[in-house]
């Protein structure tokens, strides 16, 4: 691999302290973003993509809270933990702190765009006026310098008549406008790293399409990095340069995009591969993945994703499978958790394949244990 | 809205913005406009308004419109004490004179005179500007800081929410009259005073307006665009100012309005007990405290300042309700 890379996250844990008790929402993701790449982050609802993309600026909500892992960002200690002299766990000295954080980091190294892009935007003020407000606070700008700045911004961004349109309220844009000014937005500032929060999950296809394409070329202009966060792999294929796999808040495979596609390790990563609509394929033709995904408060035993798993054996319901390197492409590991590949130690090719009827007691934690 | 328009334009583009643009400050003002009673309420509280205005600059002129009699009337309150050459001597005024229209009624005391022998008319009118501006500031007092306070246990949420909740909360419970009378005897030391009713009124009224502005920040500040301005770097303070106040003042808006009506009235009551504006200061209150002795020789005595007060506040209610329709998105035309 190549030089030091512009984010890593290791081992990262965010966990939601509930009165029904702890979510694991994040629960030891590690993976990293290079200079000029388009990682994305899949998974279906729930997995713990956005709880993640939000950790990396350490944005989680009380009662949510970072638990555990190292964040470095341009060698920057964003989030880090130690072993205190009284054996807790204690924030490293050259963390970052909070104020560091709000105004070295947040908006002007990484900014985020956000799904919604109809709730993202202030509704009382003038579109402009939002984009100028956030130049001027982290560019130092004057006013007219600032103004001057998001115009220029948003002809940037593909929106005709920019002069106009920075008078206008965000109610008075559509929908794929509005995500070109979110974009402009997080552009604004020239980060090294944008989060990109399902982006175009909102926007109707054709949008999402044009949309896609003005991201390209902006990145390839700016040499911009992103983590892509979706649950469509349409987009990944299309955008993305490496994916991590997410499910119930761990990666599960993490592979360049072709050989992600073309060499799939993991049956998750397979199942969501075959439950995708394509052009190709009736209705009937779809494998949508049985079941839903368990709580990451109580999560199955042994692999997580063994209930729902088309591949599973009773060694799955034990044994929790660790993400190890199984290939290797263009410089990078292809990365899959899945007790399948670990053919020497656990002894899956022997293992009684599960009885698929039985599957809705997911959410009970126990349920793996027995046997059934 | 404005249908008419938006059929001349039949959906091409400029004419759509156009409608579009009409949302906001200037859709409601229509809204208003549109709406007789709340037309009605603004007029009666642009009059209102226009008379305290007028008040302030011609007392603070030393002009004095209304002759020496009118200065009498001002004495003290207002800064006439330094023109003692204009107060009429004492006999030689009439006192207890009946309105115009009554028999033994004169023009030149168009609400006859008090029992003092000041004009009636020149104290309504200058009663408006210690009862109005009274019930403004005191209500604006309540608003600032009611805002201020919900804003923050809204956003911070957590023990910075419970804390202030529970402070207000306690001030809740305290029956407002009896705080009022309470803070501005201990504030004032024995003398009361307009100003100290001022703080005291609005320090009651801060725990409404922190209630209503608290329950409109909790949902505001689950919207994306906090999210995202936190995550844009933005700092809390200027989350709040800018983000979060504006997006949840305008129920707060419609009720400081028709509060301010409510001061008033609470602002009479206290002058009327004596803790608020003191005599000779011409107030709506204090001189329904005065004129009550006089019930049955000059019934009109009390009409006047009741009459002023009664429809003040009508306006002022008149235009919140109006207010609260047009701000209602669910009511369109």
């Amino acid at each position: 691999m190549s030089s030091e890379p512009l984010l890593r996250v290791e081992n990262l844990k965010t966990q939601f302290f509930t009165d029904a008790g702890t979510v694991r929402a994040v629960d030891g993701i590690s993976f990293e973003v290079h200079e000029g790449e388009i990682v994305g982050l899949v998974g279906e609802s729930g997995a713990g993509k956005s709880v993640a993309s939000m950790s990396l600026l350490r944005l989680v909500e009380s009662p949510g809270e970072i638990v555990g892992g190292e964040i470095t960002y341009r060698g920057e200690t964003l989030f880090g933990l130690e072993e205190g002299p009284d054996g807790e766990l204690r924030e490293r000295d050259d963390m970052l702190s909070n104020e560091e954080m709000r105004t070295r980091i947040r908006g002007n190294e990484i900014a985020v765009i956000f799904q919604d892009p109809m709730e993202t935007l202030n509704p009382v003020f003038t579109v402009g006026g939002q984009l100028r407000e956030f130049i001027e606070l982290n560019r130092d700008l004057s006013g007219k310098e600032a103004r001057k700045e998001a115009i220029e911004m948003l002809r940037e961004v593909g929106i005709p008549d920019p002069e106009e349109r920075y008078e206008e309220y965000p109610h008075q844009f559509s929908g794929g406008m509005r995500q070109r000014v979110l974009i402009a937005m997080a552009l604004a500032c020239e980060p090294n790293l944008i989060i990109a929060d399902e982006p175009t999950t909102a926007l109707d296809v054709t949008v999402e399409g044009q949309i896609i394409d003005l991201v390209d070329e902006l990145q390839e202009k700016y040499d911009t990095s992103f983590v892509w966060v979706t649950h469509d792999m349409g987009v990944v294929a299309e955008i993305c340069d490496r994916v991590n796999v997410m499910y119930l808040g761990e990666i599960i495979e993490q592979a360049p995009v072709d050989e992600l596609f073309h060499d799939t390790k993991h049956p998750y990563t397979e199942a969501l591969l075959n439950s995708m609509p394509r052009p190709d394929r009736t209705v009937g033709e779809l494998e949508p993945i049985e079941g839903v995904m368990p709580e990451a408060i109580s999560p199955p035993s042994g692999c997580r994703f063994h209930p729902r798993c088309p591949d599973a054996r009773e060694v799955c319901q034990r044994v929790h499978p660790e993400n190890k390197e199984v290939a290797r492409a263009d410089g990078y590991p292809h990365n899959a958790a899945c007790v399948k590949h670990d053919v020497f130690d656990v002894g899956y090719d022997e293992s009684v394949p599960l009885d698929k009827e039985p599957q809705m007691t997911a959410s009970t934690p126990s349920a793996g244990d027995d046997g059934e | 809205m404005a249908v008419g328009e938006s059929q001349v334009g039949s959906g091409s583009e400029p004419a759509e913005k156009e409608v579009e643009a009409r949302t906001g400050w200037r859709n409601t003002l229509k809204k208003i406009k549109r709406d007789t009673t709340a037309r009605w309420g603004l007029y009666v509280i642009g009059f209102v308004l226009a008379v305290t205005a007028f008040t302030l600059v011609d007392s603070n002129l030393s002009r004095f419109t209304f002759g020496a009699i009118s200065d009498f009337a001002l004495a003290e309150a207002l800064p006439v004490l330094e023109h003692p050459e204009r107060l009429p001597a004492p006999g030689e005024a009439e006192t207890n004179q009946p309105p115009m229209f009554h028999a033994d009624g004169s023009l030149s005391n168009p609400l006859g005179t008090d029992p003092n022998g000041r004009d009636y008319f020149t104290r309504i009118v200058y009663g408006a500007q210690v009862s109005v501006s009274v019930g403004i500031a005191a209500t604006f007092l309540g608003l600032v800081g009611g805002t201020a306070v919900g804003a923050i246990a809204g956003y911070y949420g957590g023990w910075i929410d419970d804390m202030l909740m529970r402070a207000i909360e306690t001030v809740y419970a305290i029956p407002p009259l009896i705080l009022i009378i309470v803070f501005t005897v201990f504030v004032s030391g024995g003398s009361p005073d307009v100003r100290f009713a001022i703080i005291g009124v609005g320090i009651a009224f801060i725990p409404v307006f922190a209630r209503i502005i608290r329950s409109e920040v909790l949902s505001v500040r689950e919207m994306d665009y906090i999210e995202a301005a936190r995550a844009a770097g933005v700092k809390d303070r200027n989350i709040i100012l800018r983000h979060i106040i504006p997006n949840s003042f305008a129920p707060v808006l419609v009720y400081a309005t028709l509060q301010i009506g409510v001061t008033i009235l609470i602002v009479a009551g206290l002058s009327f007990l004596g803790f608020g504006a003191q005599p000779p200061t011409p107030d709506w209150g204090e001189m329904l405290n005065t004129s009550h002795g006089y019930m049955h020789s000059n019934v009109w005595l009390s009409i006047w300042p009741g009459l002023a007060i009664m429809i003040t506040i009508m306006g002022f209610n008149l235009f919140g309700d109006g207010l609260q329709d047009a701000l209602d998105p669910r009511i369109n035309d």
